[in-house]
C-alpha cells in the first residue's frame, strides 16, 4: 500500500498540491460530502479528474482520501481548488456540535432506529 | 486512465444522492484490540483506511531555531459506513489511541457524536491514556471489553482497574460478531441520548 506522504519526494508533493499551503483545509470536515458539478475535462490535473469521476454521488472527504491514497490534508487542498472553480459542491456536517456540546436528541433517535435495523 | 478510474468507482456502493449530513463515531483502543474487526462487523462497505499528517508547526510546537522543521505526525486510521436515512450517514472510525493520535483529534474528530474505548483486559494499561484524553476533550464515551477468552475479571473489577466513573457504561463484546458490535454502538448512542435528554430537561 503505497501512499504519498510528507517523507516523499517534495517535488511530487508540490506537483499534487501546486505548492499551496494548508491554510484553507478547515473548509472541509473529514465527513463533508462532496458532489461533482461537472465531468473531468482533458488536460485537467489527474487527481482533480479522479475526484470528479468518483463524486458523481456524494462521497466523504475521508473516502476520497482512501481511494486516492493521499493524506486527508492533501485531499482537502485539492478539494479547495475544485470548490473555488465551482466544479464540486460541499455538503458540510449539518450539526457539527461544538466541543462539549451534545448532539441533537432527534438526530440521535434516527441513528438508534438505523442501528436497531442493522 | 480515465476508464480505469470509472471501473474502480463503478463497483463500489455509493451513497444516496440526497445524503448531506455526515456523522462520526470513533472507536479507540490499543494495538490489536479489535478496532478494525468491529468496524468491519457493522459497516455496509469493506473498511477503508487512510492517514493524516501534520507538521510540528501545525500542532503548535514552534521550532525555536526558525529553521523549517521536517518533523511530522502521521496517524493511520480505518473507517466504515452505516447509512442512517436519506440525509444522514454515519462514519465509524477505528483509531489507535497512542499519544500522537491525540494531536490530531481536534482536526479530525471535532464534531464526533461519541466514542467507544475498546479494551483488552490482558492489556488494560493501553486504555488509561485514551480514557484520560477523551475526558480531557469532554467527549462522551462508553467502554467495551473485547472478549479474547480466558479473562477471569468481572466487569466491576475492570471498572475499578480503569478507575471508571459509574456514569460511564461498560459492557462486554465480541468484535467479530455483528450483533455484539451493533449492541456496542446502540449502548453508546443510548448513552448519548440519555446525556442529551438530561441536558435539555430543566
Ligand atoms: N477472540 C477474539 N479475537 C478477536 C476479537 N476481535 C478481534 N479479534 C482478533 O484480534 C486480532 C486483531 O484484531 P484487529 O481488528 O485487527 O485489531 P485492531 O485494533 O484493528 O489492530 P491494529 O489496527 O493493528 O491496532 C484479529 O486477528 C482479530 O480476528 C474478539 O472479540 N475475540
Ligand atoms: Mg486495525
Amino acid at each position: 500500500m503505497r501512499r504519498l506522504g510528507p517523507d516523499d519526494d517534495p517535488d511530487r508533493l508540490y506537483t499534487v498540491t501546486g505548492g499551496r499551503s494548508r491554510a484553507d483545509e478547515s473548509r472541509f470536515d473529514l465527513v463533508t460530502l462532496v458532489v461533482s458539478e461537472c465531468d473531468p475535462t482533458p488536460g485537467m490535473q489527474s487527481e482533480h479528474a479522479r475526484i470528479l469521476a468518483m463524486c458523481q454521488y456524494p462521497m466523504a472527504v475521508v473516502e476520497i482520501s482512501a481511494e486516492l491514497r493521499l493524506p486527508v490534508s492533501i485531499v482537502k487542498i485539492l478539494l479547495c481548488d475544485l470548490l473555488d472553480g465551482g466544479r464540486i459542491t460541499a455538503r458540510h456536517p449539518r450539526s457539527a456540535p461544538a466541543a462539549a456540546q451534545l448532539p441533537d436528541p432527534d438526530l440521535l433517535k434516527e441513528v438508534l432506529v438505523a442501528l436497531h435495523r442493522l | 486512465m480515465h476508464s480505469t478510474v470509472s471501473e474502480q468507482t463503478a463497483g463500489r456502493d455509493h451513497l444516496r444522492s440526497t445524503a448531506d449530513n455526515g456523522l462520526k463515531i470513533v472507536i479507540v483502543g490499543g494495538f490489536g484490540v479489535g478496532k478494525t474487526t468491529m468496524v468491519r462487523s457493522v459497516s455496509e462497505i469493506r473498511p477503508l483506511n487512510t492517514e493524516e499528517t501534520m507538521t510540528r508547526a501545525g500542532i503548535g510546537v514552534d521550532d525555536p531555531s526558525g529553521v523549517e522543521s521536517k518533523s511530522t505526525t502521521t496517524v493511520a486510521f480505518d473507517f466504515g459506513r452505516i447509512s442512517i436515512n436519506d440525509q444522514a450517514v454515519l462514519y465509524l472510525f477505528g483509531a489507535p489511541g497512542q499519544e500522537r493520535f491525540w494531536f490530531l483529534w481536534d482536526r479530525l474528530f471535532s464534531g464526533t457524536l461519541g466514542a467507544v474505548v475498546l479494551v483488552d483486559t490482558r492489556r488494560l494499561d493501553d486504555s488509561w491514556y485514551a480514557i484520560d484524553r477523551l475526558e480531557h476533550h469532554r467527549m462522551p464515551f462508553i467502554v467495551a471489553r473485547n472478549d479474547f477468552g480466558g479473562s477471569h475479571h468481572t466487569l466491576e473489577q475492570v471498572r475499578e482497574a480503569l478507575d471508571l466513573s459509574p456514569d460511564v457504561p461498560l459492557i462486554d463484546c465480541d468484535a467479530r460478531d455483528r450483533d455484539s458490535s451493533k449492541k456496542v454502538l446502540i449502548a453508546l448512542v443510548d448513552h448519548l441520548y440519555a446525556l442529551s435528554a438530561r441536558e435539555t430537561t430543566p
